[in-house]
């Protein structure tokens, strides 16, 4: 274990020397406060502390956020080190090549960790500037905040994958963006034409929930905004989060970054240096 | 026992035969050179060992165990051609790194660097580092742990002449304690008096593999001689000895080594008309490209 620990000490150590730290904690950082400003709106009528609100607001900004920055950081991850030329050497070592993988998610995980907490921290402070009750919303921000890091754990891996097939950084990022794309962006614009085509079918009943499950990014909204009756009241989709259950949300995106980390260890051991 | 043996070992990629029928080993102890010209192999051969890539036919143990195998690696050092680090640690963090990958304390990375010379630089990052400096950091990472079988590719190259025999004197330590030792190299100028046994690769296939002397005997190449005629003589002189070029004072003789003795001894005789005699033996460039090129017809 001591050999995946200083694997993931010299990762973070890079990622900070790299501004990767920075960049990410600085982006987390300004989106929250935006959220955190723009939701200034009397909230009285929904029944709903400020913070709560906020964490709504969060949610959905973090849907799109953490993905990106996930897929962002990992996709050096292996790309990287087959371009400098350095993972020949690091694999003639006695570790195993889930160790490695194992170190470098570890710093990046610390990574996001910390960008959320700075992050979710400062919309959090500015909630309870604005209002005295806030403190009803603290559960809803911690779930949003293991949430986040289990999401980015899962777009971590689907990186390191995508990383170990493309074996460029080059590509591997051009991979990234696309993936983004398509599983947080079309994804859920593909699944809002068919139900409206569908107009209330067997799609939108029986096969609709399956898709918006399978989507890590997704059922972390869902799990987030049905988990808190109040966040969803706020965020205007009670209806569509009541459909399915939070605990099969939770189930998703706990599962998605066991399988994208076994799915990126099986692309990485065959990478020959 | 063997701490490296290669046998019958074949490696192709597509079309291209890498590695044919390679044979070759290494005893505790021993520093053998491997050359060869740039694609002979060597890097895969070495890439084989190391467990790095799989090989097509034939077997190899490693101090004993399968190729890239935990008991293997546990005890193999590597340093790549052209070692390469992330640029953004520092020489220390990343000798740290890879003590604690040995599960050794980082807190010898800085006897490392010293011993390697890099001891004033090991705070400074990688990234400004020269190729002769980061082919130290590669030879300190190497010398982690004692290890019982070092394979080098190509490890002088980028290194100046004081650094090479600097670094030839380590080899010799690690040798001395017992650590077998395979390194590459494509020019038998850089390794000649400093390895005990020479392996000569051409494309894929070992062409030899015998001590310096062994090589230059089985060779069996030609002597040259120079001799220096009296001023005036040197047509005297060539007539003499039948001997082809020359060039007003100096006469050019080449004869096969075991005629050698005979030779001067004609030239001795000629006494007065001769005022110097030069022996030039086979160069090791002659002889490696004997080897190089007499699997290549």
């Amino acid at each position: 274990m001591t050999a995946a620990l200083g694997l993931a000490g010299c990762e973070f150590r890079i990622a900070l020397r790299n501004r990767w730290v920075a960049i990410v904690i600085a982006m987390m950082a300004l989106f929250a406060l935006v959220l955190a400003a723009a939701g200034s709106a009397p909230t009285g009528a929904l029944g709903a502390d400020r913070l709560s609100v906020t964490v709504a607001s969060l949610t959905s900004l973090a849907v799109y956020l953490v993905p990106l920055v996930a897929l962002l950081m990992s996709f050096d991850a292996i790309a990287g080190e087959v371009e400098r030329g350095t993972l020949p050497l690091l694999l003639t070592y006695p570790v195993s090549r889930g160790r490695v993988l194992l170190g470098k998610a570890a710093a990046h995980l610390a990574t996001l960790a910390i960008a959320f907490a700075v992050g979710y921290g400062l919309a959090a402070g500015a909630a309870f500037a604005v209002d005295a009750e806030a403190a009803r919303g603290l559960p809803a921000l911690w779930r949003l905040f293991w949430s986040s890091l289990l999401l980015g754990a899962g777009f971590l891996g689907i990186g390191y994958a995508l990383a170990a097939v493309a074996r460029r950084p080059g590509a591997a990022a051009g991979l990234a963006i696309g993936l983004w794309l398509v599983a947080i962006v079309l994804y859920d614009l593909g699944l809002l034409a068919a139900v409206v085509a569908d107009g209330g079918g067997a799609f939108t009943t029986d096969v609709f929930p399956w898709l918006l499950l399978a989507n890590p990014a997704d059922a972390f909204r869902l799990f987030n905004l049905a988990s808190s009756e109040a966040t969803a009241a706020a965020a205007g989709v009670g209806g569509a989060a009541a459909a399915i259950p939070a605990w099969q949300a939770l189930l998703s995106i706990t599962l998605w970054p066991l399988a994208a980390f076994a799915l990126a260890l099986q692309a990485f051991r065959k990478v020959t240096p | 026992m063997t701490h490296l043996i290669l046998s019958r070992l074949t490696k192709t990629f597509g079309r291209e035969t890498a590695l044919d029928d390679v044979s070759l080993s290494v005893a505790p102890g021993e520093r053998v050179a491997l050359l060869g010209h740039n694609g002979a192999g060597k890097s895969t051969l070495m890439k084989i060992v190391l467990g790095l890539i799989p090989a097509d036919a034939g077997r190899v143990e490693v101090l004993g165990a399968p190729p890239g195998s935990p008991q293997a690696r546990a005890q193999v050092a590597y340093l790549p051609e052209n070692a390469a680090f992330h640029p953004a640690l520092t020489g220390e963090e990343q000798m740290g790194l890879y003590l604690r990958l040995r599960g050794q304390s980082p807190r010898d990375a800085r006897p490392l660097l010293d011993r390697v010379g890099l001891g004033s630089a090991a705070t400074r990052r990688i990234g400004t580092y020269s190729k002769g400096m980061r082919q130290r950091v590669g030879l300190a990472q190497a010398l982690i742990g004692r290890p019982r079988l070092l394979i080098l590719d190509e490890p002088t190259s980028g290194l100046d002449p004081v650094s090479r025999r600097e670094f030839y004197a380590i080899l010799d330590d690690l040798a001395a304690d017992g650590a077998a030792i395979l390194l590459s190299s494509h020019a038998l100028t850089e390794v000649e008096a400093r390895t005990d046994r020479i392996a000569i690769l051409s494309r894929g296939v070992v062409v030899a593999d015998d001590t310096l002397a062994g090589l230059r005997r089985n060779a069996a190449l030609p002597t040259r001689m120079q001799i220096a005629a009296r001023p005036g003589a040197a047509d005297e002189v060539a007539e003499a000895l039948q001997a082809g070029g020359r060039n007003g004072v100096t006469v050019d003789l080449v004869c096969a080594a075991d005629e050698k003795l005979d030779r001067l001894g004609r030239i001795a005789a000629l006494g007065p008309l001769v005022e110097d005699v030069e022996i030039l033996p086979p160069s090791l460039k002659d002889i490696y490209d004997h080897y190089s090129r007499r699997e290549a017809k």
